[in-house]
């Protein structure tokens, strides 16, 4: 035998190994990063002034999204272990800290959303507070106005996006994580789920085609990033290349393989190729694939990471 | 300005968990919880075998990526001895700081905020030494003001071997383990 | 250690930690704590004491805060503590906040060993045993009742006992510990080393351990000692089959086939002896009988040694020339838990001969003379005169014993001869873990007409009495004044810091009590233990109060070495060091120690090797909810290669099987590099089976339990318990 590692330590969720986030760091991710395609998505509709055949993604998924980022938020709070000290998050803005600069950036995103929802709000709505129909007009009478609305919606989603990977990536203690490919990695997927939610709950057959279009880009991007992020690890310092080794052959290997890469990308990758060609219909079964896919990539990554590190590498 | 530093003789150590037990009573740790621990690194083939003893807490970092991550400030630095504490009324527990430690010092008090060793700041702020130097019955633990060439850790850090824990993580770690 | 290996843990994924532990802070567990007089409640009070946790008795500093016990650390004046507590001493406190504890005496109401009681009175629980203590008089006599205890606290019991009649007692600290190192000394020097040891490790230039596990066995001045000395560059050996701690520090470290120390002994004075390395001014002054010895010792080279022990000859060699070269301050260490082969006295001999050779008997930094403070006694009645002998050693069958045998006590209960025993007072020693063969130890309950318990624990023995009646633990009591010899004279004090959380009682006052309902009030004529120990300081000129203060009194330090101008007596027939003893020739056994081959483990058995952690006191703190926190199991160390051989891993729990098919709890395997392939270790005093210590209740294995076999020391009557062989069971 080489090495002989005991300790005396034991303290809950950080031994054997850490395990301080749950379930909802990674549903908090998903959520946001979804929210964050949402925004560039309908962000770039209104930008190239498209939002007529886009109603779905333009008008519909804000409303949506404003759901999604409450129930990540929620999720969030749930997370914390002094919830009730919550409100220390506001009282400071820390330059160097991620979550701080998160938190700042979730305040942003809701008016931007809420301002690119209010383009076009749903009749029931507009019947209940009929003030908002001076808003409505106004904006519509500026269509550089709805343009602006569209460019702070891909900006501010791009800085949400980015910022549920840096979120992480900052974390020099967690070799998994220490890629900046990680932003991008959350960002992609963000688009592609975010694609893949608007391709299944359209109902225009127009905005289904073009957004199966757009997610087949973004799986195939997110397959290239995937492949440089972890080469990126492999390529690095011995406990950064026993973190790669954790998806690639490791213990969430198989979750990693067969839920992230197999049915979350190359599965839905074929059916919306068919279906775009027309071979097969578009149906649901690919973006929900998709969906499931990117959740199990937050769980995995969020999982892995904290799961790998420094002391442990000296223990393989 | 003091910077605080520990330089623990791992010669001496016996790794009879004293240190523990001090900072538990201390420190009033809640039971299951460890500040300081023991790690015993052994390597070799019997009867050839090198054991070193590690007393090991948080390295109070001179880059603390702990204190860099937190959204509240509450992990912060303390004037005196630059000794890296938490603030437990400003601490949401969001555990950013505990996924930030490549030492992996720190726990969730069950009442809520990120918990560490503090070098017992409050004892030093009396003139006393921590409590797990103070209790070491090999007397194998020095602590003192690192920036100060003649105190008695300076001395011991110019006069003898030492390492730290996992320097490739980058934190600069202000405890140093004499061999 | 409890340790987490984190080789094994990072294979099981998902392994959930344990957070349930998580709401049990320390915290509620001080809120069941009774406070102090309202008044004094608000701030901090420090008062001085003495520990219990071992039998050490470290000065210490108790630290009240606002009421409630906070923390415990050394007391600076005391020589034994000097300021600092061993972990046992400084997780002392959770002796007071243990939820385990024994809370209202106890009268059975079952079958012996059922574990039923009755909570009843003080009253009726003395009346009680002062009912069967005059029927046992009148019936058998007073003789019929003996008494176990250690520690301090035991000497009040045992005064009420005296002035009963009894004449049985003992303690298994001899017979089961330190007897046979005690009398090897004796038979050498005319005298033993004491406890605390008279070792001076803190100047010594060359310090030899043979199984002794310093800084795993933390007897506090002595760890500090050894750390001084690892600082000071003294060179260290090492002799133990398992790689401890202290080998970890040593320049040799020697791996010794377990039996076979007496043959390591012999070769290293046969070196030492040949090469004329000894100490030859001080040999041919101090010595008796030296020409023998040596004529004796000149068979037994290295190369003879080397097959019985597996300790190359040359390493043999070197490490007898380093003792040499260090001479005097030299010290082959006694050890302290002697009791391994049955020839235990005989390897005590040889380690006193060795030290006698080097001339560190009365050197400094080897063995220093002690010194203490002297206490006039307390003016007590005669106590009455016995009309029986003791009945431990009939016949002087074991001729050297210097104490009375804790197993020849339980051999007469079970026999009933040469007079029957009836009752027994058990104070504070589990007599179940530490005597060996536990079937023994119940078959002798079983003809008793009265067992009383006295202890702060419910530990096993207590689940066989008749009477269990809870004590304070030494945080919140009392007791007998400390003045051990040691290297300069002091008189301790341990007094009352918090008061106890229940209705528990400290021994004085139970021994008062019960003296009183059985009309021997005359024997106590103080109403309280203050006026007997302001009537003992007064005698010696000092003050109560100020000893309250203080904690530590010291008195005038004296000389301790030869070189300070000591003459050393030795209280042996030739009134010199024997290297040669008359007197074991004439009782029948070897003059000069010689080496019996020790028996092989039978295929597929390990020898079953015991020892201590730093964080634990024998059997009695495991219910300690800090030391709990600290280490809660104990681990099987089992040999590396042997543990792949088996299939088994670290961090797997298996159970031992004995030699006799007794089946051990299960325990935690450490497969490790750090043991000898034909032997397994594990630490003493868990695997506790008495379900009121419900922190501990089967929580990991006891060496105890396995010790079914045990081999009598001829000379003393200690019983070798390194005898017993296990296997392993997969199945748990
Ligand atoms: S108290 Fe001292 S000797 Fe004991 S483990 Fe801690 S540092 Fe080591
Ligand atoms: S050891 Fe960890 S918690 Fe302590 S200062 Fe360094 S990074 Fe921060
Ligand atoms: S050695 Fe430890 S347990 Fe024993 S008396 Fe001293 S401090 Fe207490």
């Amino acid at each position: 035998m080489l090495q002989e590692i005991t300790t005396t330590r034991h303290n809950p969720h950080i031994d054997p190994f850490v395990h301080v986030w749950g379930w909802e760091i990674p549903i908090y991710l998903f959520l946001g990063g979804m929210v964050a395609g949402m925004m560039i998505i309908s962000g770039y509709f209104l930008f190239s002034k498209r939002y007529k055949d886009t109603t779905c993604s333009c008008f519909t998924i804000p409303l949506i999204g404003v759901a999604f980022l409450s129930i990540g938020m929620f999720a969030l709070f749930l997370d914390l272990e002094h919830k009730f000290y919550f409100w220390r998050l506001y009282t400071t803005f820390r330059i160097s800290s991620p979550m701080s600069w998160g938190a700042w950036i979730l305040v942003l995103v809701y008016p931007v959303i809420i301002v690119n929802f209010l383009i076009n709000p749903p009749e029931i709505i507009v019947r209940r507070f009929p003030k908002l129909n001076l808003i409505t007009s106004y904006i519509n009478e500026h269509p550089k106005l709805i343009q602006n609305i569209g460019i702070t919606n891909m900006l501010i989603g791009s800085a949400l996006g980015i910022y549920t990977g840096i979120l992480l990536s900052t974390m020099g203690a967690r070799p998994l994580w220490n890629s900046s490919m990680l932003a991008v990695l959350f960002l992609v997927s963000g688009l592609s789920t975010a694609a893949a939610f608007v391709h299944m709950i359209s109902k225009s057959q127009y905005e289904k085609e073009l957004l199966a279009k757009a997610d087949n880009g973004f799986l195939v991007i997110e397959l290239f990033v995937i492949m440089l992020f972890l080469i990126g690890l492999s390529t690095s310092s011995a406990v950064h290349m026993n973190a790669a080794r954790l998806l690639i052959t490791g213990e969430y290997a198989p979750q990693f393989w067969t839920f992230v890469i197999g049915t979350g990308i190359i599965l839905p990758l074929i059916i919306q190729l068919l279906a775009v060609n027309k071979k097969i219909k578009h149906n649901p079964i690919a973006p929900i694939l998709v969906i499931i896919g990117g959740l199990i990539l937050r769980f995995i990554i969020v999982y892995a990471g904290q799961y790998s590190h420094y002391i442990n590498a000296h223990f393989k | 300005m003091a910077r605080y530093g520990m330089v623990i003789d791992t010669k001496k150590c016996v790794g009879c968990m004293d240190c523990v037990v001090a900072c538990k009573t201390e420190n009033n740790v809640p039971e299951g919880y460890n500040r300081d621990w023991i790690v015993q690194v052994a390597n070799g083939k019997f009867p050839y075998i090198n054991l070193e003893i590690q007393s090991q807490r948080c390295n109070h970092c001179d880059n603390t990526p702990c204190v860099s991550c937190c959204p509240t400030g509450a992990s912060h630095v303390h004037e005196i001895g630059k000794v890296v504490l938490v603030d437990h009324e400003v601490c949401i527990g969001c555990k950013a700081c505990i996924a930030a430690c490549p030492y992996d010092a720190r726990f969730i008090h069950p009442d809520g905020y990120a918990d560490k060793c503090t070098f017992c700041i409050h004892r030093v702020e009396k003139g006393e030494l921590p409590a797990c130097v103070s209790v070491c019955p090999t007397h194998c633990m020095y602590f003192g003001d690192l920036d100060d060439p003649n105190s008695e850790v300076s001395k011991l850090l110019a006069s003898r071997k030492y390492h730290v824990l996992l320097p490739e993580a980058g934190t600069s770690p202000r405890i140093f383990y004499l061999i | 250690m409890n340790s987490i290996s984190r080789r094994k843990f990072l294979k099981i994924t998902g392994f959930t930690v344990g957070a349930a532990t998580a709401s049990t802070a320390l915290g509620p567990i001080v809120k069941g704590a009774k406070k102090l007089e309202e008044k004094s409640i608000k701030g901090i009070k420090k008062i001085p004491t003495y520990c219990d946790i071992c039998f050490w008795k470290c000065g210490a500093i108790a630290y009240v805060k606002d009421g409630i016990l906070w923390k415990i650390e050394g007391n600076p004046d005391d020589p034994l503590s000097r300021g600092r507590l061993c972990p046992r001493g400084t997780g002392g406190i959770g002796a007071h906040f243990d939820p385990d504890r024994l809370r209202a005496p106890l009268i059975r109401t079952r079958k012996r060993g059922e574990e039923v009681w009755r909570e009843v009175t003080w009253d009726e629980a003395l009346d009680f045993i002062a009912n069967k203590m005059k029927k046992i008089k009148e019936i058998y006599g007073p003789e019929s009742v003996a008494s176990f205890s250690h520690g301090i606290g035991g000497n009040f019991i045992k005064h009420m006992l005296k002035a009963y009649g009894a004449v049985n007692f003992a303690a298994p600290s001899f017979a089961q510990c330190r007897g046979p190192r005690d009398v090897g000394f004796e038979l050498t020097f005319g005298e033993n080393v004491g406890s605390p040891e008279r070792t001076d490790i803190e100047n010594t230039k060359c310090l030899v351990l043979i199984g002794s596990h310093l800084g795993e066995n933390m007897h506090n001045s002595q760890v500090q000692e050894f750390a001084h000395a690892i600082e000071n560059d003294a060179t260290i050996i090492v002799v133990d089959p398992r790689f401890s701690i202290a080998a970890s520090k040593a320049k040799y470290y020697l791996p010794i086939k377990p039996g076979t120390d007496i043959a390591l002994l012999l070769a290293w004075m046969n070196v030492i002896v040949s090469e004329k390395l000894y100490d030859e001014n001080y040999v041919r002054k101090y010595g008796f009988g030296f020409e023998q010895f040596s004529v004796e010792i000149s068979q037994y080279t290295p190369e003879w040694a080397y097959p019985e022990t597996g300790i190359k000859p040359d390493l043999i060699r070197i490490t007898a020339r380093e003792m040499a070269k260090n001479k005097p301050a030299t010290i082959i260490h006694p050890g302290r838990h002697a009791t391994w082969y049955g020839d235990d006295t005989q390897r005590s001999r040889a380690i006193a001969l060795l030290n006698a050779l080097l001339g560190s008997w009365g050197r400094k930094g080897g063995f220093f003379f002690p010194v203490s403070y002297s206490l006039p006694p307390y003016p007590y009645p005669p106590y009455p005169t016995p009309t029986k002998e003791k009945l431990d050693n009939p016949n002087n069958k074991y001729p050297f014993a210097s104490e009375e045998i804790t197993n020849g006590i339980r051999e007469a209960t079970i026999t009933g001869k040469p007079y029957p025993i009836k009752g027994w007072f058990v104070y504070a020693t589990n007599l179940i873990h530490a005597l060996p063969n536990e079937e023994e130890t119940i078959k002798a309950i079983q003809n008793l007409d009265l067992l009383v318990v006295i202890d702060v624990i419910p530990s096993e023995i207590a689940g066989w009495a008749d009477v269990v009646l809870p004590e304070t633990v030494y945080l919140e009591r009392y007791d007998e004044l400390h003045t051990s010899a040691f290297k300069e004279p002091f008189v301790g004090i341990r007094q009352p810091v918090v008061d106890p959380p229940a209705d528990q009682k400290p021994n004085w006052w139970i021994a008062k009590k019960l003296a009183e309902k059985l009309g021997l009030g005359q024997y106590f004529p103080w109403n309280h233990i203050e006026e007997y120990l302001d009537y003992r300081l007064k005698a010696a000129g000092l003050s109560l109060e100020e000893l309250k203060q203080k904690g530590i009194i010291k008195g005038q330090k004296q000389p301790i070495y030869i070189e300070e101008g000591i003459e050393p007596e030795f209280a042996t027939p030739s009134g010199k060091i024997e290297f040669y003893s008359t007197q074991l020739l004439q009782a029948g056994f070897d003059p000069v120690p010689r080496y019996k081959r020790p028996q092989e483990p039978p295929a597929g058995y390990y020898r079953l090797l015991f020892g201590r952690a730093p964080v634990h006191s024998f059997s009695r703190t495991q219910s300690n909810p800090i030391l709990m926190d600290m280490m809660d199991e104990n681990e099987v160390w089992i040999n590396y290669d042997i543990a792949q051989k088996w299939g088994i891993k670290t961090g797997q729990y298996i159970r031992l099987k004995n030699q006799d098919g007794i089946v051990s709890n299960k325990i935690k395997v450490k497969a490790t590099e750090r043991i000898r392939p034909d032997c397994v270790y594990l630490v003493h005093g868990f695997g506790h089976n008495s379900k009121m210590l419900k922190r501990a209740y089967q929580k990991g294995a006891s060496d105890s339990q396995l010790i079914t076999k045990y081999e009598i020391d001829p000379i003393m009557g200690g019983t070798g318990m390194n005898v017993n062989f296990v296997t392993f069971e997969l199945e748990v």
